[in-house]
């Protein structure tokens, strides 16, 4: 969005300039359109509970942005139906446990448009991922609620909660005699395992189950991989994303977890695992690809994306937290600027030196003035 | 000249409050606020030895040169804070083992130093005296505020410990907010301390717009003349 700005900004002297037709809100709609199947996914999984989580966790981060505004003395509505915050809260509820009780949603999405987004100046100049930051804060503030995983109980099943008592799982906590399963998911089920010196050949048949297909404990944005994943290739090929940042984050993540898996299988878990797990697809297609808070270059993304891949998988592996995700984007989105200084795109007509191309002339001057 | 103490009274206590106007001295205002009680300490300590170190440069402010000035002021604070840091040891020994760490790093903390340089080294001694006394207090209204907002949002407690900073008469004041798992751990943690100041500042910047006030805006300001 930024670079939005700033192609408008600088006036068109004269060359052939291509315009594109996607507007903020054209991109927001897309991105929005390719994670519905995975939430609607989600929704059927978990049931009315997860539905008002969600609800009350875009709500709030729309409340939030709004607010804001109005304090700014800005109006509220043209910038609301922008759909940034309306993302920003999306992003964060499938981040969230499904049954996560409503005050965590509120404030997560407060958090994440008022504090990590408007603070900074709003769209398009926070220097971290908004979704990101308010989870990563619900999950060091909240550490219980926040790693409170249910296991999968679809919506239409006789023991789901309906539309009613689905709503008193947000409003009041998860009651006693409900059949909700509580579950640990399977990084933390391994990390777990490990502390207590069952090595991973020994726990791993008692493991929860993983599934392509979703029927494992989680939250909604990781449960359904292949859905996440299609969404991303939907957002590749309408060219909302590139390929570098998605690619780039998985085999960051696949290629340590292949090899020491190799080397010891009995202490790594292995990369399809790892790539299945927690949130490394829906980090990979849509929190990593925040055109805010990632760099602007082919090179530059690839970088970031491998950063945020090895990140993870480092977290997951030899950190206190069983998953890495959101403070792997978030230490590379801190990194982004520098990324950006030093991985440039070569000027139109110049070398990457920034020497002008076929004018012997202009080559042995120095050209002052290459950033802009 | 006649020394204008109102207004070096309310400039230390709000309109160039250390923290929350000048912005100086934020270690020590994030690093030990995790409670009202602790940024109280803290700040005491702090205000003492602003209040001797200024009179002390203020003495003899004809004799330091410019050219020696700061090594001399360094010098000056640290002598007051080793006899904070000994008294402190021997009087409130329960605080001390709580602070004790943090009571050498005065020394680092840009706000007496600011304070030497800008004031104390051209003032006459009463009016360094007076303003290195309210600016200490000024940072230790700050910090019990900025204390205190982290101890009610993260533990959910204010002014838990006080007897052991202020005596036994003081338990009474120690109180429970909110129900003991009811905190927001991240608040007493270091990013709490980035957020709650940063808030603060906001607030004060609030009131002064509310009130018609200049806002002052970051940075070591000259004192008044």
């Amino acid at each position: 969005m930024s670079a939005l700005s700033r192609t408008s900004a600088a006036a068109p002297v004269a060359a052939p300039h291509a315009s594109t037709s996607g507007s903020v809100t054209a991109v927001m709609a897309t991105v929005m359109l390719a994670l519905t199947p995975a939430t609607l996914y989600g929704f059927w999984l978990y049931g009315w509970p997860s539905i008002y989580l969600w609800l009350i966790t875009v709500a709030f981060a729309m409340l939030g942005e709004a607010v804001c505004l109005r304090l700014m003395e800005r109006r509220a509505v043209p910038v609301l139906f922008d759909g940034s915050a309306m993302l920003t809260g999306w992003l964060l509820a499938v981040s969230l446990p499904p049954w996560a009780p409503w005050w965590i949603g509120a404030l997560g999405g407060l958090f994440a448009t008022m504090l990590c987004k408007q603070a900074f100046g709003g769209l398009g100049q926070n220097l971290f991922n908004p979704a990101m930051v308010a989870r990563v804060a619900l999950l060091i503030s909240f550490p219980v609620q926040m790693t409170a995983w249910v296991a999968p109980l679809p919506i239409d099943m006789a023991a789901a909660p309906g539309p009613i008592s689905g709503l008193l799982v947000t409003l009041k906590g998860i009651p006693q005699g409900l059949d909700a399963v509580s579950s640990a998911s399977l990084l933390g089920f391994a990390k777990t395992e490990m502390s207590r010196g069952v090595d991973l050949l020994q726990s791993l048949p008692h493991a929860p189950s993983l599934s392509w297909l979703g029927s494992r404990p989680g939250s909604l944005g990781e449960t359904a991989s292949w859905l996440i994943a299609a969404g991303g290739l939907l957002l590749i090929v309408r060219r909302v994303i590139s390929w570098h940042i998605p690619v780039a984050m998985l085999a960051g993540i696949a290629v340590p977890a292949a090899l020491l898996h190799l080397v010891d299988p009995a202490r790594y878990l292995d990369a399809t695992t790892h790539l299945l797990s927690g949130g490394a697809m829906l980090g990979a297609f849509f929190i990593a690809t925040d055109y805010v808070t990632s760099p602007n270059t082919a090179r530059g993304q690839l970088i970031f994306g491998a950063g945020c891949g090895v990140l993870t998988y480092v977290i997951r592996t030899w950190a206190g937290y069983p998953e890495g995700v959101a403070f792997a984007v978030l230490l590379m989105n801190s990194l982004t600027p520098i990324i950006d200084r030093y991985v440039k795109p070569r000027v139109y007509g110049r070398d990457r030196q920034g020497v002008a191309l076929d004018a012997p002339a202009m080559a042995a001057r120095p050209i002052v003035g290459r950033e802009y | 000249m006649k020394t204008d103490y109102k207004t070096i009274v309310s400039d230390g206590l709000w309109s160039n409050n250390g923290v929350l106007s000048m912005l100086l001295g934020l270690c020590p205002a994030m690093a030990m606020t995790t409670s009202a009680t602790n940024g109280f300490g803290m700040g005491l300590a702090t205000a003492v030895v602003m209040a001797a170190s200024s009179l002390l440069v203020a003495l003899f402010r004809q004799r330091i040169t410019q050219e020696i000035r700061i090594p001399v002021f360094i010098l000056i604070v640290a002598s007051m804070v080793t006899l904070v840091d000994l008294a402190m040891n021997a009087w409130m020994h329960e605080l001390y083992k709580v602070l004790g760490l943090f009571i050498p790093l005065i020394v680092s903390n840009c706000l007496p130093l600011a304070r030497l340089e800008a004031f104390a080294a051209k003032q006459p001694p009463l009016a360094a005296l007076v303003d290195g006394l309210f600016m200490g207090i000024g940072f230790t209204l700050a910090l019990t505020s900025v204390g205190a907002v982290r101890e009610i949002l993260g533990s959910g407690t204010l002014f838990a410990d006080a007897s052991l900073l202020l005596g036994p008469a003081f338990k009474a004041i120690e109180m429970r907010i909110l129900p003991a798992d009811m905190g927001v751990l991240m608040m007493i943690l270091p990013p709490g301390g980035f957020l709650i100041t940063g808030l603060m500042v906001v607030v004060k910047r609030l009131f002064d717009l509310r009130a018609g006030r200049e806002i002052q805006m970051g940075g070591a300001h000259s004192a008044p003349a």
